[in-house]
């Protein structure tokens, strides 16, 4: 966890009590009252982390709220100067990334020919898998061509990771090179 | 970028061109508001009246494809009134440099090119050199054969009468524009030139952007605050996927592939020399691919075996996109992974590349969701499940938030992403599923002594013991080593050629220059001056904040203005002092040899606005889309004479008679390109449901649609149907004396998440780029009809 450095007005700020104190001071109510019960809201003594959103290319930064195992809040991030607490529509909607009942929770695999998914666990998809890569590797490789070592596949692609972290990316150019893999392409291409 | 986001604060005006940032890059909007709060002005040049045309002070339509002819005039413009900026361009370009004889245009065509193999031979755009290997130059710019001749030549054609009747913008509009951007010219103002995927998504995108950083190389506008030639990224981290070599032809750092076609290649020592130019920065370049191979291939790499240079694989063609796909529709593919992409909804031609996947073996599918492309074979995907022999994998992927790691945004600025939550289901970090698909691989490899086996086996795999990689180590691995003392790095300019240093990006190296201390994760957000933030994050390279800034001083090493000076030679220092890091070589002396180099990575350390390497031509030259409504009206080449054509049914081509109207592709501000991980989500789904075309108000009457009817737009490729949404957005151009409609579409949806809608991209062509093949997809012609 990363440690936000965090004075008292931005922490009044991120625990949404400045806001919601001054609204109701400006109704007329008591505002140690009000304070009292700010403690309820739903992201009191949530824990806090920057991250950096996953969209477009601008780079804003948003801070996950989360409490109980759960995503309960996202807003901007104020300390970072490219956005300065300001986010676009996805950006504000990121905690349904959390939340959206669509998300993938199990490891799916469909049999050729079948209509559905079966759900697998993990160790039995990732042994089929390196197993179907090495399998079309050895098939396909080739050593040399005209005299020259290419050591190359032709045969598997890989696709996509413009989503992906530095470091993630930094692997996967890596392995797949590693395995002679030539049809290596991303997002940036199209 | 060449410049970062908040730097836009400081332009004069802000050319927005083949892009929508008030949609697409929201929040960079705001800081070209703080820049026309500051009297800096807004242009916007789109086809639509789009949400940043509706911010901006100037708007000047144009039709789809035809950026050349625009910015072509401008230039013409800028010469004609005298507005460039002369000692700039004398100095810092290759204006004064001369061409051999022998080059020439003519008709589209520039010389040396053999229409068998729809190529140029560029050797017939050589440069004249002294015997010492220097550029001959005529620095009064005055020589017939000088680049800046032949360049005023060559846009002498682009004159304002011909550019509207190609473009359909209004005359008046446009000079408009050429007023307002070419003031930019002046030393003190600068301009910066926006663009995105309206640029670039063209059979001449690459030249699109050439003839952009013409134009602002003209006005001096590169190295200074508030210009820049400035490409708005579409994924938060397309930059760094792209720095860390996820494209076939570039290793990290934008080293060169090796090529089984290039007989140099057949070495280490062949494949540097061919690759490594005599001067410029890029003649360190050993130094890069030896620390790299030692990344790569560790212990394994020594110099004997050429640093396990003939580990790497040699390819023979070119495997991008289009390609890749057209070998997958042949059956010339049995597997593949997919980590978070989804071509059945944005890829070109989107229906054959659903075809394709098909004819695979296996496919593998990392994402949060269930895609269109993973389930590309059920009934919804039109698909008949039975007929599909592909096994696919879908594994489960975690969020941004739920892993940690960084990215690198447009500004090239280096964001750390801590871990906010423990994934979501049993879904992982893609850097685990990678580490251990390796593993895994490595085991069943262990102990092999097949040749074949040995370049993986070689492959050094070192991130903890664990299932789980340790991501430190992956980030100290990119950074480099000095592997004598097994410190790190400081930077790039440590390494060496010899095999005592590793790293992983060149690039990158200096990130993380001392344990303990991974700069992409640095958060003092103190303006350090000029508001690059030095100690926010980290900028490669070398925290540079505005790249090719020796460009902001005057070959003397003065700024040129007081307000845009960015860095200048202290004489008393002996140094090249300011508020961002120099660009440059920080002792180098404005008198020393090369101390006007400011464009340093190129070989004469001048930027080119003759550019003999890319394959369609030295300079930008105007060519009608693959599918246009009308012919080429600056020569009798209708379309680029290098792209590759497609034959047979991977790629049927339209024509006017029978698909008069031009289309092109967009994105909205509530959904993310192929819409998986906005139309899986609730509320954004409600904010933009549905699918629609936007058409004209004429269009509309002359097609008897009406507002929210539905409608159909064929192509050659294909037919879709959605709402029509008639707007007065867009207006029928009037080209060359015809009036000719555009429509536009968002290319997001598809069959799953919440909001479903028709896939623009079964619409698109399998056409591509003369030197990068991206496809066409931003000028196509189609039909519309009432459904």
């Amino acid at each position: 966890m990363v440690e936000i450095n965090l004075n008292r007005r931005q922490f009044l700020k991120l625990s949404g009590a400045t806001a919601v104190t001054l609204a109701v001071v400006e109704l007329g109510f008591n505002e140690k009252k009000a304070y009292a019960q700010s403690k309820g809201f739903k992201i009191a003594k949530a824990t806090v982390t920057p991250t950096i959103c996953c969209f477009c290319g601008v780079g804003c930064g948003i801070l996950v709220h989360t409490k109980d195992n759960t995503v309960v809040y996202t807003e901007g991030d104020p300390d970072n100067p490219i956005n300065e607490g300001k986010l676009c529509s996805k950006g504000t909607t990121l905690r349904q990334l959390y939340t959206s009942e669509k998300r993938l929770t199990k490891p799916l695999y469909r049999a050729p020919g079948s209509d559905k998914w079966v759900e697998k666990d993990w160790n039995w998809m990732l042994d089929t898998i390196a197993k179907r890569t090495k399998e079309t590797r050895d098939a396909s490789f080739v050593e040399t061509e005209n005299g020259i070592t290419v050591n190359k596949t032709e045969k598997i692609a890989s696709l996509g990771g413009a989503a992906l972290d530095n470091e993630e990316t930094y692997l996967l150019s890596k392995l797949m090179r590693g395995l002679g893999v030539t049809y290596l392409e991303h997002q940036a291409r199209i | 970028m060449t410049n970062h986001w908040n730097d836009l604060q400081h332009t004069d005006c802000a050319l927005i061109i083949g892009a929508n940032p008030a949609e697409n890059h929201v929040i960079s909007f705001r800081w070209l508001t703080k820049a026309r709060e500051n009297g800096g002005k807004i242009i916007s040049v789109d086809p639509r009246f789009t949400r940043t045309s509706s911010q901006a002070d100037v708007y000047a339509s144009l039709r789809s494809g035809t950026d050349i002819p625009f910015v072509g005039g401008m230039i013409k413009y800028a010469l004609d009134n005298n507005l460039i900026h002369k000692e700039y361009v004398a100095n810092y370009t290759n204006a004064s440099f001369i061409v051999k004889e022998g080059y020439e245009f003519k008709d589209g065509l520039f010389s040396g090119y053999d229409e068998a193999k729809r190529s140029y031979d560029k050797t017939k755009w050589a440069l004249e050199s002294n015997p010492d290997g220097t550029p001959v130059k005529d620095m009064t710019l005055e020589h017939p054969r000088s680049v800046f001749q032949l360049m005023k030549k060559h846009y002498s054609r682009y004159d304002v009468d011909t550019v509207t009747a190609v473009t359909g913008t209004p005359k008046e509009d446009y000079l408009n524009v050429c007023k307002t951007f070419c003031a930019t010219g002046k030393a003190g103002k600068s301009g910066t030139i926006m663009y995105a995927m309206g640029a670039t998504q063209h059979t001449v995108g690459s030249q699109n952007v050439r003839i952009y950083a013409i134009l602002q190389l003209l006005l001096g506008n590169i190295g200074i605050p508030g210009g820049g030639i400035n490409a708005m990224r579409g994924e938060s981290n397309v930059q760094g996927s792209t720095d860390f070599g996820l494209l076939y032809d570039n290793l990290t750092g934008y080293l060169a592939s090796p090529k089984a076609t290039v007989p140099e290649h057949a070495t280490l020592a062949g494949y540097l020399a061919k690759e490594t130019p005599v001067s410029g920065y890029w003649s360190n370049k050993p130094k890069f691919v030896v620390s790299l191979l030692k990344a790569w291939y560790g212990s394994n790499a020594t110099k004997d075996n050429e640093f396990g240079y003939h580990f790497l694989p040699k390819g023979n063609k070119n495997y991008s996109h289009i390609n890749l796909f057209k070998t997958m529709y042949d059956g010339g593919l049995d597997g593949a992974f997919f980590f978070g992409t989804n071509p059945v909804v944005g890829g070109p031609n989107a229906g054959k590349e659903k075809e394709a996947l098909g004819k695979l073996k296996w496919l593998v599918a990392i994402d949060l969701w269930e895609t269109e492309s993973s389930a590309f074979w059920q009934k919804a995907a039109g698909s008949n499940p039975a007929d599909i022999k592909t096994e696919v994998f879908l594994l489960p992927a975690s969020a941004s938030f739920e892993k940690e790691g960084s990215i690198s945004n447009s500004s090239r600025w280096m964001q750390y992403r801590w871990k906010a939550i423990d994934s979501r289901g049993e879904a992982r970090p893609d850097l685990d599923i990678i580490h251990e698909l390796a593993t895994k691989l490595k085991k069943l490899y262990a102990g092999s002594s097949k040749s074949a086996d040995k370049p993986f086996l070689a492959l050094d795999w070192n991130y903890g013991t664990g299932d789980v990689p340790d991501i430190d180590l992956v980030a100290k691995e990119i950074n480099g080593y000095d592997l004598t003392t097994g410190k790190l790095l400081p930077g790039f300019g440590a390494l060496k050629d010899d095999g005592t240093t590793s790293s992983g990006n060149w690039i990158y190296s200096g990130f993380y220059p001392e344990e303990g201390k991974n700069k992409s994760k640095n958060r003092d957000n103190k303006d350090t001056g000029g508001h690059h933030y030095l100690n926010w994050s980290f900028a490669w390279p070398m925290n540079r904040r505005i790249i090719y800034n020796r460009a902001s001083a005057d070959a003397n090493g003065n700024p040129w203005s007081k307000e845009k000076a960015v860095i200048w030679w202290d004489s008393l220092q002996n140094k090249w002092v300011g508020n961002d890091v120099p660009d440059f070589k920080a002792d180098t002396a404005p008198a020393a040899p090369g101390g006007t180099g400011a464009f340093m990575m190129n070989k004469d350390g001048v930027a080119l606005l003759f550019a003999p390497t890319l394959n369609d031509g030295p300079f930008p030259e105007h060519y009608e889309p693959y599918e246009s409504p009308m012919p080429n009206a600056f020569s009798s080449q209708e379309i680029n004479p290098a792209i590759t054509l497609f034959e047979g049914d991977f790629n049927k081509r339209g024509f006017k008679s029978d698909y008069p109207i031009v289309a092109t592709t967009y994105r909205v501000s509530e959904h993310w390109q192929s819409g998986t991980m906005t139309r899986n989500q609730e509320w954004l789904s409600e904010l933009a449901g549905h699918m629609f075309v936007e058409i004209s108000e004429e269009l509309a009457k002359e097609k008897g649609i009406k507002n929210k009817d539905k409608i159909v737009v064929t192509s050659a490729r294909g037919e879709i149907e959605a709402y029509a949404m008639v707007t007065k957005r867009y207006k029928p151009f009037k080209v060359r004396g015809k009036q000719v409609h555009q429509i536009g579409m968002p290319w997001h949806f598809g069959f799953k998440g919440y909001a479903t809608g028709a896939t623009a991209n079964r619409l698109t062509p399998h056409i591509g780029d003369a030197n990068t093949m991206i496809p066409e997809y931003k000028a196509f012609l189609c039909d519309v009809r009432r459904a």
